[in-house]
């Protein structure tokens, strides 16, 4: 007996938005077909659309419901579902891996022995897997030009805490459910404070206002906090020590 | 033409009608959290809703005209004053060179705004003049700055009988695509409860208290995150509600019991605390016909300015003292 698949979902995001849902979790080619069907509906140009962009495993619509009706713009989205295997879209091209300098637990990321613990692991353990795992750039989102990076090995699956973080800083890599959020500002969480880089994802005035693009790779080795402080002394374009390189299509 | 802001509360920024196309990279729309007292205020100086204003957080300033400079007040009255003598809020004023509007904190409601005939005229980044404070673009106004003014030319002695929105009230919502993570006796006791706006607001986002359970959602710690729209109602893991307004995350993994409909998001960002809440779900459809009449009522609120001047229909009494007045006289 097989059970019918109730994804792609279209639903609605309040009075002015639909989105289109891939899977319930974080997978591969859920990610994947997001990122595709979202540069689709772009290019279908509707009439009424505000803006679009991807969650997870989700491609958003931001409409004017007053210039196109909800039934319309959700049968639009159900035909242009059926037009090909959105999981089986390719990665965007120009994608980059950044190798940035991080500083793991200390007084800087005092959450790291809690989620090493939470993991089942000593802190060293969850320093050498974590600083050693490299993770894709699963969406932006939360706050400007802040990255959900992942997958993180299946023992990173912790839960994100019941009480929040009231303040972790700029830089800050947090930890739940088998992903890292890199902060691009001082925020409110309630992800694990585990890491602290001093890399800066959004610079309004600079020439490059946002850092990340979704797609690309990230890799967190780890450094102590007198070689953070360096970083930080010399650092002149927001980087943070990152090294960066293409990645080859 | 420019104001110099000489005292100033500690929440005042310069807001438009926010910002659109970078949710991709996470930037959230910003905006005036009372559309309307935006678009009151271009009523009130004849000029675009597109012009940006000064939003002003419970507590207003002291400014001083740098030059003869139009201003219009809307939103939640403070106590407005220009060289110490009381103006009338939800009016129009002529400020002359060298003299200081002063604005004091809210009366009701929490956010008021001062409009300048030209718009105010800051430097826009990515298309507005919106400041985000959230996403650290742009700053508070502080003591010394200078707002500065677009061209302008234009009458001022104008007022306008606003909507009331600055105590609470009933917020109408709709069903949103996390909303069937909530059980239905979970949906129907949010629904009947009454909310108090807690202490902890600000333009991300205002916390409601209530009597009794929270309002969990199941299995609610590990969702996936997802898209956030300003308007969502999130529950915390303690299944407290926040209320998530215009400078909110572009996306959480909280769930969201519904989304408050755009026409009442000004409602709820002018509860003050303490204010009491309540929600109503709508349908889409219906949803959808309250936003047509709201964007009809903004487009018709020119045609409702009115001159300042002391008209005698505006005394209800009037008629009556002088017909008493005269029917003494007569038996003298």
């Amino acid at each position: 007996m097989t059970h019918a698949d109730p994804f792609p979902l279209v639903r609605n995001v309040g009075l002015d938005g639909m989105l289109v849902t891939f899977a319930d979790s974080m997978t591969e080619p859920s990610n994947r077909a997001a990122l595709a069907f979202r540069g689709a509906m772009e290019a279908e140009g509707w009439n009424g659309v505000i803006e679009t962009s991807t969650s997870l495993a989700s491609a958003y619509l931001r409409f004017d419901p007053l210039t196109l009706p909800h039934a319309e713009a959700e049968a639009r989205l159900r035909a242009l579902l059926a037009t090909r295997d959105w999981y089986a879209a390719a990665l965007p091209s120009g994608r980059k891996l950044w190798r940035v300098p991080t500083v793991y637990g200390t007084e800087l990321a005092p959450q790291l022995e809690d989620a090493a613990a939470a993991a089942g692991l000593s802190a060293t353990e969850a320093i050498a897997r974590l600083s050693t795992s490299r993770v894709r750039v699963l969406t932006i989102g939360f706050a400007p030009g802040q990255p959900y990076l992942g997958p993180l090995g299946p023992e990173f699956d912790i839960p994100r805490l019941k009480e929040l973080n009231p303040r972790v800083p700029e830089g800050a890599l947090v930890l739940a459910i088998s992903q890292f959020v890199l902060f691009s500002g001082p925020t409110p969480t309630g992800w694990r404070h585990v890491g602290q880089t001093a890399i800066r994802l959004f610079q309004p005035g600079r020439e490059r206002t946002f850092l990340l693009n979704p797609g690309d790779e990230m890799q967190f080795p780890a450094v102590t906090p007198g070689e953070l402080a360096e970083i930080r002394a010399r650092d002149e374009d927001g980087t943070g020590g990152a090294q960066v390189e293409e990645i080859a299509a | 033409m420019s104001l110099i802001v000489r005292r100033i509360g500690p929440a005042c920024t310069v807001q438009d009608q926010g910002r659109d196309g970078y949710l991709d990279q996470g930037l959230s729309h910003s905006g005036a959290a009372d559309l309307l007292a935006l678009h009151e205020g271009a009523a009130l100086l004849g000029q675009s809703p597109t012009c940006a204003a000064l939003e002003m957080a419970g507590m207003g300033g002291e400014f001083e005209a740098a030059q003869d400079i139009r201003i219009a007040l809307t939103g939640a009255p403070m106590q407005a004053s220009i060289d110490g003598s009381p103006i009338p809020w939800n009016a129009s004023h002529l400020l002359l060179k060298g003299q200081r509007l002063t604005l004091g904190a809210v009366l009701r409601g929490a956010y008021g705004y001062l409009h300048l005939g030209g718009g105010v005229a800051t430097e826009p980044f990515l298309g507005s003049r919106s400041i985000h404070l959230t996403a650290k673009l742009g700053r508070t106004v502080a003591v010394g700055d200078t707002l500065p003014a677009g061209p302008d030319s234009g009458d001022t002695g104008m007022k306008l009988i606003p909507t009331e929105r600055f105590s609470g009230g009933t917020l109408r919502i709709v069903p949103s695509f996390q909303t069937a993570l909530f059980d239905h006796p979970t949906l129907e006791r949010f629904e009947q409860t009454e909310f108090r706006r807690g202490p902890r607001a600000n333009r991300m986002g205002m916390q409601l208290d209530s009597e009794g359970d929270g309002f969990a959602a199941q299995g609610q710690l590990n969702i996936l995150s997802e898209v956030i729209t300003p308007g969502d109602i999130q529950m915390t893991g303690t299944g407290n509600p926040f209320i998530l307004l215009p400078e909110c995350q572009t996306t959480g993994g909280y769930p969201r019991i519904a989304t408050v409909l755009p026409s009442d998001i000004l409602r709820a960002a002018q509860t003050p605390a303490g204010g009491a809440i309540r929600f109503q779900f709508v349908t889409l459809d219906e949803a959808a016909t309250l936003q047509g009449a709201f964007q009809k009522d903004l487009a018709r609120l020119s045609s409702r300015v009115e001159p300042l001047i002391r008209d005698p229909h505006d005394i209800p009494d009037l008629l009556s003292y002088q017909l008493i007045g005269g029917m003494i006289s007569a038996t003298e």
